[in-house]
């Protein structure tokens, strides 16, 4: 089937393909092609132009040289609307759709149904998006508004949209990211439909797995350039994680281990019946001075709910949370972030950056925010503290001054933990820190995490994928329907067997 | 290395259900509360007064406010993209001294007031030519717009004229008798059809939903393919005709046109918008709710006149009831963030 390819017409042929912001070249003479009926990945580091080539593919961004050719025909669209209107479906990376719809609107949006006098058939576009949500085997009520779902549903909706339509090419820029094994799954088997009816589809991910799994084309870019295109059955992952970081990846591979606390160490944070209904319940924790506890569960199991209620971001209708000993109550995310508490939420896109302000501005304005306007920190201290944060967690282009709207979604998630981080907390709550990061940060964020615990930090460590926190977290919490089950070393764990205790319940009741 | 990323197994369907009524029509609560407040006045006045809700009254409330239904018609639609137009007031009394003026040298109101309407639908054009392109504020945009019809209207006559076409007067004097003191003018009738129009437009049209989707996130409704210059010209193009069209109905209803008209009108009509429950940043809220802002706007200023005080207590309430709404909206937004 590979080999019929190599001489048919690729379906999309990007070539020579140039994208620069003012003096910097994002994209630099790509060339990237797709044949009809087959996935086809785009893989590189955070900033390595994958975003920015699919936006000049799609019409969202001009080229400043090249061009692109569908089906043999050189195109221009101007717009996303004119890229679709030739066949191509995209869902954008940073794509949030629109909270104050309805899903089906938000699926139909731009195409809904209409009558014969030519109002929007209402009854038919519900249809519409429910067939549509039903492919993707997601059953929520279409009428409802989607900011009421949480993202991984605001993720698959965007997708259904994206599907919905005749499409000849369709581009998803990570759509995975929130999303868990089940949802993965169901999107595949569309993958694989699509695919089986001839549709080019190019996928976007930092999980390898992933990848592996449904790709059968690599196309590896770094720093804006071209590094190759490969067939995922020729390319070993090693070969391609040194290809997408220019440097080899063994130095990746050996397992840090991190050092556990001493047994007396004190403990910082300790929760009792801590209670958040509907989601938490009577979930008790301790954290030790310098250690990092993984939090491990299934969507739904009340992670997310849990980091909050640690935090103050939700209000505890039960328990206690003790500090050093003293019981407090966390009213708020600021009284909490006051007793050195604070918490990065999964949801890092839309709380918390402010896109037009610099890197540095947005690294020291909760810093300058928790000192208060009267104690200014001086200029040259700003810049030092947050460059130090900048190198420390590889935030590129390590540019202080430029606008965090236009660093790559990846190294816009550093800057925010570089903002919690150079808070200097005592406890701080990371859930699903990594998401969106390449896999060379990935490791060096992990093991960031790991000095900082070894330097006194508490780190409560929450995470969908339990290799991370397997090898982060040097005790486990298992979450089961809102509650704490166990807590466990992590020594001497597999993946399997934190997995089979993380489901075990769960199957039991079914 | 990241070899095996086992990522975890969950039911999405258990985890999210919200409250199903809330989940859909939550953007509803603040026309409810308009309305609950709307009832409330009226209740009120009704016990203080002992007789106060009469048909009469009822009747004279939709008359005296048509001009400025059909303004809140148009300006719903810009608010709702996220913008403002701050240029109706001026339109609606430019439209009128030119379209007096027309009259005055005898041209026949069939061909005058289309022209008004045009005239209000240009200047919305500009503003929002303005707006999208050349990327002004929308205040700062529709503020050059307001100027420009002030001016323009001193320019026809720097003194009142009277309107003496029989067609444009027939629209304000005939009273559609409906037995026991209820009637409707045809003034009345127009602003209500402008009303079921433009909630036609908002819901039942792609231009419509658009216009949602903009004031929702514009950036986003763009990458959805979504048409975004052409919806938001279009809703400054509308609240320009809307306020082409009130020029006509305020000429009939005051007889003249004066160049000293609407001043501060733009004001009230964003007033009563928000009152009715559209949130100021945009993609919420809805025609009928203006209309019922429209309607709370007229009840207070009916009570006022009934209390026999001075006017300046219509704004004085009206200013109170604002910032009452304003922090409603703002606790009701903050909560539905916090319920994610
Ligand atoms: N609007 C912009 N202005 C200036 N530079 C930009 C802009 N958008 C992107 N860039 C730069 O272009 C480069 C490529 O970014 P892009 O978003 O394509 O990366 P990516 O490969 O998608 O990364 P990620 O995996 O983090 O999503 C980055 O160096 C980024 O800083
Ligand atoms: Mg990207």
């Amino acid at each position: 089937m590979m080999s019929t390819m190599e001489d048919a017409q690729p379906l999309v042929q990007v070539t020579g393909a140039t994208v620069r912001f003012r003096s910097d070249t994002a994209l630099d003479g790509v060339d990237f092609r797709m044949f009809a009926g087959e996935v086809h990945s785009l893989m590189g580091e955070n900033g390595a132009g994958k975003s920015t080539l699919i936006k000049a593919l799609t019409g969202a961004l001009a080229l400043d040289a090249g061009e692109v050719r569908l089906g043999g025909e050189v195109v221009r669209f101007a717009t996303p609307h004119d890229a679709h209107l030739a066949g191509i479906s995209t869902v954008y990376q940073e794509i949030d759709l629109l909270p104050n719809l309805t899903v089906a609107e938000n699926i139909a949006l731009g195409r809904e149904p209409r009558n014969r006098v030519g109002a929007i058939d209402w009854a038919a576009t519900r249809r519409l998006a429910h067939d549509a949500l039903a492919a993707l085997g997601l059953e929520i009520d279409p009428a409802s508004v989607l900011g009421t779902h949480p993202l991984a549903v605001q993720q698959l909706v965007a997708i259904a949209r994206a599907i919905s339509t005749d499409v000849k090419v369709l581009v998803l820029d990570e759509p995975t990211s929130s999303l868990d094994f089940d949802e993965v799954a169901e999107l595949f088997r569309v993958i694989r439909e699509l695919k089986a009816r001839g549709v080019a589809i190019l996928f976007v991910s930092h999980f390898l797995d992933q990848v592996y799994e449904i790709c059968d084309r690599i196309t590896v870019l770094r720093n804006g350039r071209l590094v190759g295109e490969y067939l995922t059955t020729e390319l070993l992952r090693i070969d391609l994680v040194q290809k997408m970081l220019g440097r080899s990846a063994a130095a990746l591979a050996e397992r840090q281990t991190f050092d556990a606390p001493d047994d007396d160490s004190s403990v910082t944070l300790s929760a009792r019946g801590v209670t958040v209904l509907p989601g938490i319940a009577d979930a008790d924790v301790d954290l030790v001075e310098g250690e990092v506890l993984g939090v491990a569960g299934l969507l739904g199991s009340g992670r997310t709910k849990l980091a909050r209620a640690l935090t103050g971001v939700d209000r505890l209708e039960a328990g206690i949370i003790r500090i050093d000993g003293q019981e407090r109550r966390l009213s708020s995310p600021r009284r909490a972030l006051s007793l050195g508490v604070v918490y990065s939420s999964e949801n890092r896109r839309t709380e918390g950056l402010i896109g037009e302000l610099s890197v540095l501005e947005n690294i020291t304005l909760a810093l300058q925010a928790q000192r208060g306007v009267l104690r200014r920190i001086r200029s040259a201290r700003q810049r030092e503290l947050a460059a130090s944060w900048v190198e420390a967690l590889d935030i590129r282009p390590p540019d202080l001054d430029r606008p965090v709207a236009s660093l790559s979604g990846g190294n816009q998630q550093k800057v925010l933990l570089a903002r919690l981080l150079a808070l200097s907390p005592r406890v701080i709550v990371l859930d699903e820190p990594t998401r969106g990061i390449d896999v060379g940060a990935k490791v060096e964020i992990q093991n960031l995490v790991g000095e900082l615990a070894d330097n006194g930090l508490s780190v409560v460590f929450i995470s969908a994928e339990l290799e991370e926190v397997l090898r982060v977290g040097t005790r486990v919490a298992i979450l089961q329907d809102g509650r704490v089950v166990d807590v466990v070393p992590s020594e001497g764990l597999t993946t399997d067997s934190l997995l089979a205790m993380v489901a075990r319940s769960e199957g039991d009741e079914a | 290395m990241t070899s095996t990323q086992t990522v975890l197994t969950g039911e999405l369907r258990a985890v999210t259900r919200p409250h199903r009524f809330m989940a859909r029509h939550a953007s509803w609560i603040p026309v409810f509360a308009a309305v609950g407040i709307l009832v409330a006045m009226v209740v009120g006045a009704q016990l203080y007064f002992g007789k106060f809700l009469t048909p009469r009254l009822v009747s004279s409330i939709l008359l005296d406010n048509s001009y400025l239904l059909i303004l809140a018609v148009g300006m719903t639609f810009v608010i709702l993209t996220g913008g403002i137009d701050l240029s109706v007031g001026a339109v609606m009394s430019f439209t009128g001294m030119m379209g007096a003026s027309l009259l005055r040298q005898g041209l026949p109101s069939s061909v005058v007031a289309p022209t008004m309407l045009a005239t209000g639908a240009l200047i919305g054009l500009g503003v929002g030519v303005l707006v999208q392109y050349f990327d002004v504020q929308p205040f700062i945009a529709s503020l050059a717009g307001m100027f420009l019809a002030r001016g323009l209207g001193f320019v026809v006559s720097l003194n009142s004229i009277k309107v003496t076409d029989r067609p444009i007067l027939w629209l304000q004097g005939t009273r559609l008798q409906a037995g026991s003191g209820w009637y409707i003018t045809p003034t009345g009738i127009i602003a209500l059809l402008v009303v079921l129009v433009g909630a036609g437009l908002l819901a039942y049209t792609r231009f419509g939903r658009t216009v949602y989707a903009v004031g929702g996130n514009e950036q986003s409704a763009r990458l959805m393919g979504l048409p975004v210059a052409r919806t938001k010209l279009l809703a400054y193009v509308v609240s320009g005709t809307c306020a082409g069209l009130a020029g006509v109905i305020f000429t009939a209803y005051t007889g003249a046109a004066y160049p000293l008209n609407g001043i501060g009108t733009e004001l009230d009509t964003i007033a009563a918008v928000v009152i009715g429950g559209t949130l100021l940043t945009g993609g919420s809220g809805f025609v009928v709710g203006s209309m019922i802002g429209v309607f709370v706007y007229g009840m207070i200023k009916t009570i006022i006149n009934f209390l026999g005080v001075d006017q300046s207590w219509t704004r004085i309430t009206i200013g109170a009831l604002l910032l009452l709404f304003v922090v409603v909206q703002r606790l009701i937004v903050a909560r539905s963030a916090r319920r994610r």
